[in-house]
């Protein structure tokens, strides 16, 4: 239960934005204060034993595996950081990675090209790197985010990977092995524990990972149905600045590309609106850019697979908080988080233009700065609807909802 | 005459009607591409590339590979047939020339054949899973749009086209082991490595495509990038990635202190040439007042952007240099004259000139191995021109305006071929890939789509299918060496 409250507050950490140096104190902490035990030959088998709890609860799903795996990974990340470099190289070794270490003259070869790529991670830095820097030549597949965030230099599919970096190749590895071993232990529970242990285990481990997971939104469940003619009214009263972004957009423009369609149409899904409505809806605005007959052809097939009702028939989850920050939109794209994506001056215009007052802006606009986009969300909703958000937005269907349970009230109360 | 009756009579005319060939209108018919599907689609090379080697008498064939790849059809009325497969080249061939689509997409190889999919899906345990696909790249030129004045959406010109040209020498140059490169290091092995060589991650296979209206499409093909996970297609992706933002955002191009090698190789080799003695007078960047200010409004410097407006406005410069030329001059010389130390400022030439020609990817294309890709030679619909491979290394000189059509080369095929150089010397010596298939047909060659095969097999195929086949063998003696291993405990 222990571990389980920690990792819980990693991925509030990590879904807040929080910066790696924070999460590296934020980690050394809660596995001070979580994972103590009396008896201090206990907290390597506390560790242990919990980790290995959890595989089992989480084991069970493709999103329990998911988010275990992340979580897990992410704790993994900041404890081999907080160890010394003897402890990393030793660990290192144990796992047989796939690397081996620059030579000297090696080094003397491509060092102009190290230091190019090390200004341009950290342009205020002005050492340059010495001979006896630590370099590892990594086949590029091992180390993705260090090739993604363009933090490493790369020749002939070969990435050279600094001491301070070597962090990323060695959870690459954690991860696959933990991956693997959670897709086995879920053959084995689902092809004999379950049963073996109907009576003992199966109700504990069924019961842990439920009380920590938030709703997915995918059933509308407490307004019932939204039709069409209501949504201009309650994306003005209710809709978060992402979706109401995309929705004026779409009456504007009368057209939005596919990761806005993505993103609103399975809001709007959640927020209940019905398959026939949905097709009425995006039809009306598409067809008169498009055209009827080619809204028909090209885009009535994709609604339709966002309700599971083509394709892999997979009913579609609106996309989460953590998702739509992650998003990277392109030109002509309106869609991602706005707190993140818009420029200063445009996400003033559009708080403006949702009414949020100039003080509260500016509390907004701090909270952007320091990269906590749902916070900043937060506040919006709290000025828009001039009331508390205790429990923080993680989801815009949670936005929408809360909203109404808002407006509802109040409306109880004039009435 | 009604419609049908006229379609039906450009039939006649081109089974039967060499007379009267000329006369084949422009367009883009079913009629057309089933004559194009029957005599000249390259059906076989395309097999044989899909086989990656596994169609061979090799022990270490994997002869299910090809049958679980993902074929995807679009009919005429966008009808979609996905999770088509084939199990061999006259299936592949026969079903195309049936069905005639207007679109043949490629997919991945999966698990299990796709079309069978739905018996392994009730077993529960996910069997059904993509193993294996190309690393692909799409660029598109509508993505560009908030930086070219030639043209929009889908049209393409001249003028705008030298963006995508840009876009593959950056691009092909990070992918590519170099094949000059190569030989260097096969003769002097190791002394070379890492002397400042170009390329990062080491590809050899890439392949080149035009997407037969607005953009390209790289494949890379290499083992090591079939095998690529979905994460590490993300990470490259990611590599390449410098375009983010759009309209809600000011700066499309936030470069943040100096620059990663890769990024400064191809400012310095491609970027910065290009936008200085190209495109800065081609699309006329700086030329009226509405330009000038979206290039200003990238420059953080109250100061400075003044200034330079000062001298910008309502002046035609009389100078005999090119208007925009001149202006580039003078931004570029306040911005790096020293004089204003403000932070990052000298940053920004560099990030307008990525504004304007850094490649953009359609990233999700690349991330996800599921994505499908329209395959090579296939027909665009709309412009009726061949999808084509472009060779990189002369990349500048492909004209997107002179690619084949549909109805020339049935024109072509109709008058017996482009003339006199019918029996050039050259013609036939590309056939060695598989000789009875090949001796029966080649009716492409009598055509301009003859150039496009013949490189698409000398610079694409036959080397891939070289390096599969000792990959097969070193990988087979590998496994054996560890059999006898075993044994011998």
């Amino acid at each position: 239960m222990d571990r389980l409250r920690v990792l819980k507050i990693i991925s509030d950490g990590l879904s807040r934005g929080k910066k790696p140096e924070d999460m590296e104190k934020l980690v050394r902490e809660l596995w001070k204060t979580n994972m103590r035990h009396p008896d201090s030959s206990e907290i390597i088998n506390k560790d242990i034993i919990s980790h290995f709890v959890l595989r089992l609860v989480y084991c069970r799903t493709e999103d329990l595996r998911k988010w275990f795996l992340s979580m897990e990974t992410a704790l993994f990340r900041y404890r081999f950081r907080l160890e010394s470099p003897e402890a990393q190289r030793a660990l290192m070794a144990k796992f047989d990675l796939p690397c081996k270490a620059v030579s000297s003259a090696e080094f003397e070869n491509v060092s102009d090209k190290l230091n190019e790529v090390a200004r341009s991670i950290a342009p205020f830095a002005q050492s340059t790197l010495t001979a006896d820097a630590i370099f590892y030549k990594v086949p590029f597949e091992e180390v993705p985010e260090l090739i993604a965030g363009r933090r490493v230099y790369i020749h002939k599919g070969y990435a050279y990977v600094a001491m301070n970096q070597v962090v990323s190749l060695v959870v690459t590895q954690f991860r696959s092995i933990l991956s693997k071993a959670l897709i086995l232990t879920s053959r084995k529970w689902t092809s004999t524990i379950r049963e073996q242990e109907k009576d003992r285990l199966t109700p504990i481990v069924e019961a842990l990972c439920t009380s920590y997971l938030g709703p997915d939104y995918s059933q509308p469940k407490e307004f019932g149905e939204i039709s069409v003619k209501d949504l201009d009214q309650i994306s003005k009263s209710s809709f978060p600045l992402c979706m109401r972004h995309l929705f004026d957009k779409l009456r504007e423009d009368h057209h939005l590309k596919h990761g806005g369609r993505m993103q609103l149409g399975l809001f709007l899904k959640g927020v209940g609106l019905k398959l026939e409505d949905a097709l009425a809806f995006w039809k009306a605005e598409f067809s008169q850019k498009v055209g009827a007959e080619r809204f028909d052809k090209e885009y009535a097939y994709s609604i339709r697979h966002n309700y599971g009702r083509e394709g892999k028939r997979t009913d579609y989850t609106p996309y989460s908080c953590q998702k739509i920050i992650s998003l990277t939109p392109g030109v002509g794209d309106h869609h991602g988080c706005p707190y993140r994506h818009f420029s200063d001056e445009n996400l003033r215009a559009a708080l403006d233009r949702m009414g949020v007052g100039s003080r509260a802006v500016e509390d907004v606009m701090d909270k952007v700065r320091n990269r906590h986009y749902q916070l900043a969300c937060t506040l919006t909703f709290e000025a828009v609807h001039n009331s508390q958000c205790d429990a923080g937005i993680n989801h815009p269907n949670q936005y929408f909802s809360d909203s109404q349970k808002i407006l509802q009230s109040k409306n109880n109360a004039a009435a | 005459m009604t419609i049908e009756e006229a379609e039906n009579g450009r039939d006649d005319m081109l089974i039967d009607g060499p007379d009267r060939a000329n006369s084949i209108p422009d367009g883009f018919n079913a009629n057309y591409l089933k004559v194009y599907y029957g005599r000249l689609f390259p059906h076989v090379d395309i097999f044989k590339w899909m086989c990656y080697g596994n169609d061979g008498k090799h022990p270490a064939c994997d002869k299910s590979y090809f049958g679980r790849r993902e074929f995807s059809f679009t009919l005429d009325n966008d009808i979609y047939l996905r999770f088509q497969s084939f199990n061999s080249a006259s299936e592949l061939e026969s079903s195309i020339r049936e069905k005639c689509p207007f679109k043949i997409d490629i997919g991945p190889v999966y698990s299990v054949d796709p079309a069978k999919r739905h018996a392994y899906a009730q077993g529960g345990d996910n069997v059904f899973a993509p193993v294996e696909r190309e690393l692909v790249f799409d660029i598109d030129i509508t993505d560009y749009d908030d930086v070219r004045y030639c043209c929009s959406g889908a049209d393409v010109c001249l003028e705008c086209w030298p963006l995508m040209t840009v876009a593959i020498k950056v691009i092909d140059t990070a992918l590519r082991e170099s094949a000059v490169v190569r030989e260097i290091v096969n003769l002097i092995s190791e002394f070379i490595d890492n002397g400042g060589l170009l390329d990062d991650f080491g590809f050899n296979h890439i392949l080149w495509v035009y997407s037969g209206r607005r953009g390209v499409h790289c494949w890379v093909c290499d083992g090591k990038a079939r095998r690529l996970t979905n994460e590490q297609r993300g990470a490259i992706a990611d590599y390449f990635r410098v375009y983010k933002g759009n309209e809600n955002s000011n700066k499309k191009v936030s470069l943040m202190g100096p620059l990663h090698p890769f990024l400064g190789r191809s400012y310095n080799e491609v970027l910065r040439a290009f936008f200085e003695g190209n495109l800065l007078s081609s699309q006329n960047i700086l030329s009226t007042e509405e330009r000038y200010e979206k290039i200003l409004s990238m420059i953080p410097d109250e100061s400075v952007t003044s200034e330079l407006r000062g001298k910008w406005q309502g002046r035609s410069s009389n100078s005999k240099e090119d208007i925009n030329v001149h202006r580039w001059g003078q931004l570029k010389h306040m911005l790096q004259s020293g004089k204003h130390k403000v932070q990052g400022l000298h940053r920004c030439v560099e990030e307008i000139v990525f504004t304007f020609t850094y490649p953009r990817l359609d990233m999700e294309v690349s991330k996800h191995m599921n994505h499908l890709l329209k395959a090579p030679f296939c027909v665009h619909p709309k412009t009726g021109r061949v999808c084509i491979p472009i060779d990189p290394e002369n990349c500048e000189e492909f004209d997107p305006t002179t690619v084949p059509t549909l109805s020339e080369l049935l024109q072509e095929l109709n008058t017996g071929g482009i003339g006199a150089d019918a029996d050039d010397d050259d013609i036939h010596f590309s056939c060695n890939i598989d000789t009875n298939a090949m001796l029966l047909i080649a009716e492409w060659d009598k055509t301009s789509l003859g150039k496009s095969v013949r490189f698409f097999r000398s610079s694409f195929l036959q080397p891939l299918l070289k390096s599969c086949k000792e990959e097969m063998e070193t990988s087979y003696n590998a496994k054996l060496q560890q059999t006898k291993n075993n044994l011998s405990w």
